[in-house]
């Protein structure tokens, strides 16, 4: 019998996108560039975007080792992070981070909800909520062009 | 079939487990299998014992009053430090300084008897599997003085090239720092040899022994040893206090690191005089109930056949790798002959973290990462392993319920 909430961290929508992320890679492009890293375990993530005139990110990829976790998230986040515009995107990742952490996530449109509670699992594995929120806050760090972004 | 049948070596892990409580406790309804002793070991009731007898029944504060209870906890307190001494079975209690743990003896040393010894130039020799605590201390020295760090690798098994040691001390080498043990590969190494070599050429070695000494009897005396780092909670005591071993000519020539009550001989507005050490390096009051349980825990140790202990550990780790071949997907890190009883891996296509995380739901519990020892990641070329580790409580069904898991763990995560 396997843990359900094991079940649920594992599923296998997390495990498909850490096995073949999306948007995997460098971006000669980029007009932003952030990168993050968890002491704890030594992973890494480097993010790439570009930011249109009209403030629109219309195109991520993302570079980095870790766990299932990581990798999904970050592939998650990459997928629904283009296209939006950066007050957009900065709400979305407001949500995300409540959600992840088991807290109410009032901002969040229903899609968006839907589409990220394959993460919601992770909030009953405390010490794995850094795994999972690497990706995005390096995300923010790269939209706000600051010091690499740490999760610890 | 009782557990203990299983077992081939003579020492009674069973027998033994009745002394530690916790280790009947469930996690996630299933039993607690503890596999991370290196990282800090689990506490028989022998040492919560003695912690409870004196603090309710002995404790005041040490080396202060006058009263019956402070003469009462300096008693008690200064007999742990000769139960220490006997432990490393240096020649003098005055050659034993109580710290929080490891991490402040080593800084101890660098701080109070290296530092002032340095000049830009110098150098460091260390060994590329020490912990950041046998690191970071002689960072600082290349940080603040300019001094140069010499690294010594590990053969592709993990044992140390004592030969490459050889080559990288010169007229400039101010010390050796070197582990015991390693917490990563479970390497031993050879340090009487090591010692040796290094004082034909006049340098001084420091040993961080939080590993080391847990597995088997450390004598400072026959290795010559000029330092040696322990710590309390790896050895079945309480967190908060550990010791640093040093040869009583280097304390005398060391100056104080902290400052406060009990380290001075006067304090007068214009001037101090220090205590002679070890009381010159106890600033402040001491982990007095730590000190109690630190030499509980070592009198337990003592008390059993410690050479019996290691070899039940051996055979843990020995019945662990047979099995681990059965998985092709597992690559064991560090296999250097004579190792301690620690088993990293790595494993194909499957982070430490997510194999840590399914372990636990299995009431596994083992460490995942980089153990603090990122330069040897780097050597082995990877971000993180997971670790399994055997105490002396450890049982043949540990390790199958550990085998067991990650199995299972296969079967979510397999790529």
């Amino acid at each position: 019998m396997m843990d359900e909430s094991l079940r649920e961290l594992y599923q296998e929508v997390i495990l498909d996108h850490s096995r073949h992320p999306r948007h995997f890679g460098a971006l000669a492009n980029a007009t932003h560039v952030g990168e993050g890293h968890n002491p704890l375990c030594g992973d890494r993530v480097k993010i790439y975007l570009v930011l249109d005139k009209g403030n629109r990110i219309t195109d991520i990829k993302f570079e980095g080792k870790g766990c299932a976790i990581s990798q999904a998230s970050a592939s998650l986040m990459t997928d629904m992070l283009i296209g939006r515009t950066v007050g957009e995107a900065e709400e979305l990742m407001g949500g995300f981070l409540h959600l992840v952490k088991g807290e109410d996530a009032p901002g969040l449109s229903p899609d968006d909800r839907e589409r990220l509670d394959v993460m919601a699992g992770v909030s009953a594995f405390p010490m794995r909520v850094k795994c999972a929120t690497l990706a995005w806050h390096t995300m923010k760090s790269a939209l706000e062009g600051g010091s690499p972004a740490k999760t610890e | 079939m009782t557990a203990q049948t299983k077992i081939a070596s003579a020492f009674d892990s069973c027998a033994a487990r009745k002394d530690f409580e916790i280790l009947s406790r469930k996690v996630y309804g299933k039993p607690l299998v503890y596999l991370d002793s290196a990282a800090s070991a689990q506490k028989p009731k022998q040492v919560l014992d003695a912690m409870r007898y004196f603090a309710t029944s002995e404790y005041a504060n040490v080396h202060r009053g006058v009263h019956y209870l402070s003469a009462a906890a300096t008693a008690r307190y200064e007999s742990a430090r000769g139960t220490v001494r006997r432990f490393l079975n240096a020649a003098h209690d005055d050659e034993i300084v109580f710290t929080k743990g490891g991490t402040e003896a080593i800084n101890l040393v660098s701080y109070s008897w290296l530092a002032p010894r340095i000049q830009p130039g110098d150098e460091i020799v260390l060994s590329v599997m020490e912990h950041h605590s046998n690191i970071v201390p002689w960072h600082f020295l290349r940080e603040r003085q300019g001094a140069a760090l010499r690294w010594v690798d590990v053969r592709d098994d993990g044992s140390l090239d004592i030969d490459a040691l050889d080559a990288a001390i010169n007229t400039k080498t101010k010390l050796v720092a070197i582990t015991h043990m390693s917490n990563v590969l479970g390497t031993v190494t050879p340090l009487k040899e090591i010692v040796a070599r290094a004082h034909a050429r006049g340098v001084p070695v420091l040993a961080d022994g939080c590993q080391g000494a847990v597995h088997g009897k450390v004598d400072v005396q026959d290795l010559d040893i000029d330092f040696y780092a322990i710590t309390g909670h790896k050895l079945y005591g309480p967190t908060g206090i550990g010791a640093l071993y040093a040869k009583r000519a280097h304390l005398k020539a060391m100056r104080p690191f902290n400052g406060g009550g009990e380290m001075i001989g006067e304090v007068t507005k214009e001037r101090i005089t220090y205590a002679e050490p070890p009381a010159r390096f106890e600033a402040g009051t001491p982990p007095i109930i730590e000190s109690v349980g630190l030499a509980a825990a070592l009198d337990y140790l003592s008390a059993m056949d410690r050479e019996a202990i290691a070899a039940h550990e051996h055979d843990l780790l020995t019945y662990a790798r047979e099995q681990l071949r059965e998985f092709n997907w597992v690559r064991v890190i560090g296999d250097a002959p004579g190792k301690g009883a620690i088993l990293s891996f790595e494993a194909d296509g499957m982070h430490a973290h997510d194999l840590a995380t399914i372990l636990d739901r299995e009431g596994v519990a083992v460490r995942a990462g980089h153990h603090c020892a990122q330069i040897l990641m780097e050597r082995f070329g990877v971000a993180s392993t997971t670790r399994a580790s055997f105490a002396l409580y450890s049982t043949r069904e540990d390790v199958d319920v550990f085998i067991a898991a990650l199995g299972k763990a296969r079967g979510i995560l397999a790529p």
